[in-house]
């Protein structure tokens, strides 16, 4: 009885939610990386994590689409719940976007052909009407012109878009970002910024490791600041740079903002 | 004067010394370049020129041509005659003299097809219904017995057209089997890991001669009375499985190559196994190892030629009983020489091939 009548509650929060995580945690090998996670995503929301390296940001995202494997815990994806089931974590991965610090572009294949891969074997869209998706994205990121060359002959910056072009192609509910401009020169990662502050604008549920603070304060309704695996300190952008409550935030804030 | 003025001779005229253009500059960097260069450029000229006049005049000047083995003896050059008298039994070995032609239009039909394959724009669906209408033509013309054409015993192919047909189907079969044996040695499966790491080492262990033994006397005592399993088949598993187990740990070493983002990106966006490996992971890992797997087929083939040992009359075979006839008894040099070409031809073919698709695969892909 209880049991249903907490599951029953539980459906009725996932309505809005496109991801739930509940007390989840997560090991490699003796290093207990993630140590009791919480946290809703709702539709539409955008949560920037920021913390320390080694904190467990990027293994938390990597979760969420199951590159990394959770020990213990729950993990909901918009109503689908990932265990070790192969067909719902590929499902899973069809509708959330991921993209990579090191872009993770298909060297071999042109820049049209990265991104039309995935809607023409996974979504099995006829290819000419990939291909005119994939332009449409292209000149969303206004890349358009390069649409043959290959990876290699772009700038980092322009990979980036790419790679962002290309998780959109999927047409994704929700979109990862691991560290997106980490990798990147720093003339080069306001183009991209500039892309996800777009992005954003529209309406896209965004999960984003950074540590751009500008763009936290623009664009995310939640910043979360991760620390040893735990999830120290949840807030809105404004609470949490002016006015940051745990002691590890105001130092890590001291140490990024200078 | 001013910088603009065309009239500037600083930047008109001026060549570079005559010592670093041209051929005297290329000598100069190439074959002089230093007290030891110098020495070693000298020694190489003098041996040149010690070795190939006589080997032009031999091969060449005082060689016989088209004579009797008994005339080649009174020659001072070379006797091709060993090799031109019995080109038919060298070539084609105890396929019925009258229906010789018949294995020449496979082989021909077999070049026509890898010299159409081997342009990459023909690589589409269509290009396997074309080879499994010429390897269905091929297989007629050598085994006939329809639209009259008489029938010949697998027992009688020999010479040439049995070289080709075991080392071309031993490559096109062993090359996916190794990249699946590769695929089963990474696999997370632990059966099929195991398996793979198995066979592998086990068929590394053994030298190529045994496996060819083993096809040869030790099967065919497992099977039950009255069936036999034609002998040419046999060497060709052989031969397969050998050279597959090689494939295999060399497309291993390209997987290991592919960074783990290559993975990760792949699967991120809802790819199964199958298709990011078919997809993403395989054309890159297979380019990567391109020369070391062309290394391996090009010794496969050559390796065909142990097939002497279980008693199939290969090229290398048939050349041989052509060198026991006494008639011609002692021209092995020449006999040799002209399989070494053919052997050659083949080889050469294959790697500089693998040049050429090595590079363009490769364009436009780096900067």
């Amino acid at each position: 009885m209880k049991e249903e009548e907490t599951k029953k509650m539980h459906d009725g929060q996932a309505e809005n939610a496109m991801v739930e995580i509940i007390d989840m945690h997560k090991w490699f090998g003796e290093f207990h990386v993630l140590q009791g996670i919480n946290l809703t995503v709702q539709k539409k929301e955008r949560i920037v994590i920021c913390g320390p390296s080694g904190s467990g940001k990027s293994t938390l995202i990597r979760c969420i689409n199951r590159l990394e494997e959770h020990q213990k815990g729950r993990i909901i994806v918009d109503g689908i719940e990932l265990t070790s089931n192969i067909k719902n974590i590929e499902k899973v991965r069809a509708e959330v976007g991921m993209v990579f610090q090191h872009f993770n572009l298909f060297p071999h294949l042109t820049i049209i052909d990265n991104l039309t891969l995935g809607p023409i074997w996974v979504r099995k869209v006829p290819k000419a009407e990939a291909e005119e998706t994939a332009m449409f994205y292209l000149e969303k990121v206004h890349i358009a012109e390069q649409a043959r060359k290959y990876p290699g002959q772009l700038s980092g910056g322009q990979q980036q878009r790419v790679a962002i072009a290309r998780s959109l192609c999927m047409k994704p509910k929700l979109m990862l970002f691991d560290e997106p401009t980490s990798a990147l020169d720093p003339e080069m990662i306001k183009e991209v910024l500039d892309v996800m502050i777009e992005l954003a604008q529209e309406g896209m549920t965004m999960l984003v490791v950074t540590h751009e603070m500008g763009f936290a304060k623009s664009v995310a309704h939640r910043v979360l600041f991760m620390d040893y695996g735990r999830i120290v300190e949840a807030n809105t952008p404004e609470e949490f740079f002016d006015n940051p409550q745990h002691d590890r935030t105001k130092l890590f804030l001291s140490q990024i903002l200078h | 004067m001013s910088l603009n003025d065309p009239g500037d001779t600083r930047t008109q005229g001026v060549k570079p010394p005559v010592t670093h253009v041209g051929i005297l500059g290329w000598m100069k960097a190439n074959l002089f370049n230093g007290a030891l260069n110098s020495v070693l450029t000298i020694a190489t000229l003098y041996l040149l020129w010690k070795v190939v006049p006589p080997l032009i005049r031999w091969a060449f000047i005082d060689s016989v041509w088209h004579t009797t083995g008994k005339a080649c003896r009174h020659a001072a050059g070379a006797c091709w005659s060993v090799v031109w008298e019995n080109i038919r039994f060298i070539l084609f070995g105890f396929y019925p003299y009258d229906s010789q032609w018949r294995p020449l239009v496979a082989m021909l039909l077999l070049f026509g097809l890898l010299f159409y394959s081997q342009n990459r724009k023909h690589w589409k669906k269509h290009l396997i219904y074309v080879w499994i209408g010429g390897l269905f033509v091929m297989g007629l013309l050598m085994k006939g017995g329809l639209f009259g054409l008489s029938s010949v015993e697998s027992t009688k192919w020999s010479g040439l057209p049995l070289t080709l047909l075991l080392s071309i189907f031993g490559l096109t079969a062993a090359y996916p089997l190794g990249v699946v044996l590769a695929l089963g040695r990474r696999s997370k499966m632990v059966l099929v890991k195991w398996l793979s790491v198995t066979y592998i080492e086990m068929i590394r262990g053994v030298p190529l001669i045994s496996l060819l033994f083993m096809s040869a006397i030790i099967f065919p005592l497992f099977l039950p009375e009255g069936i036999t399993i034609n002998k040419i088949l046999r060497a060709q598993v052989a031969i397969i499985l050998f050279t597959a187990a090689y494939i295999a740990e060399v497309v291993r070493g390209g997987l290991q190559a592919m960074p783990r983002g290559q993975y990760e990106a792949a699967e991120s966006m809802g790819l199964n196994y199958y298709l990011t490996m078919r997809l993403v992971i395989l054309p890159q890992a297979l380019k990567i190892v391109i020369p070391p797997t062309v290394s391996i087929l090009i010794s496969a083939f050559k390796d065909t030629s142990l097939v002497v040992i279980i008693a199939l009359w290969d090229l290398l075979k048939t050349t041989q009983s052509v060198l026991a006839n006494p008639e011609w008894m002692g021209f092995s040099a020449e006999a040799y020489i002209f399989i070494a070409l053919l052997y050659f031809g083949g080889c050469f073919s294959m790697s500089s091939y693998s040049r050429k698709l090595e590079r363009e695969l490769s364009a436009g892909e780096q900067q």
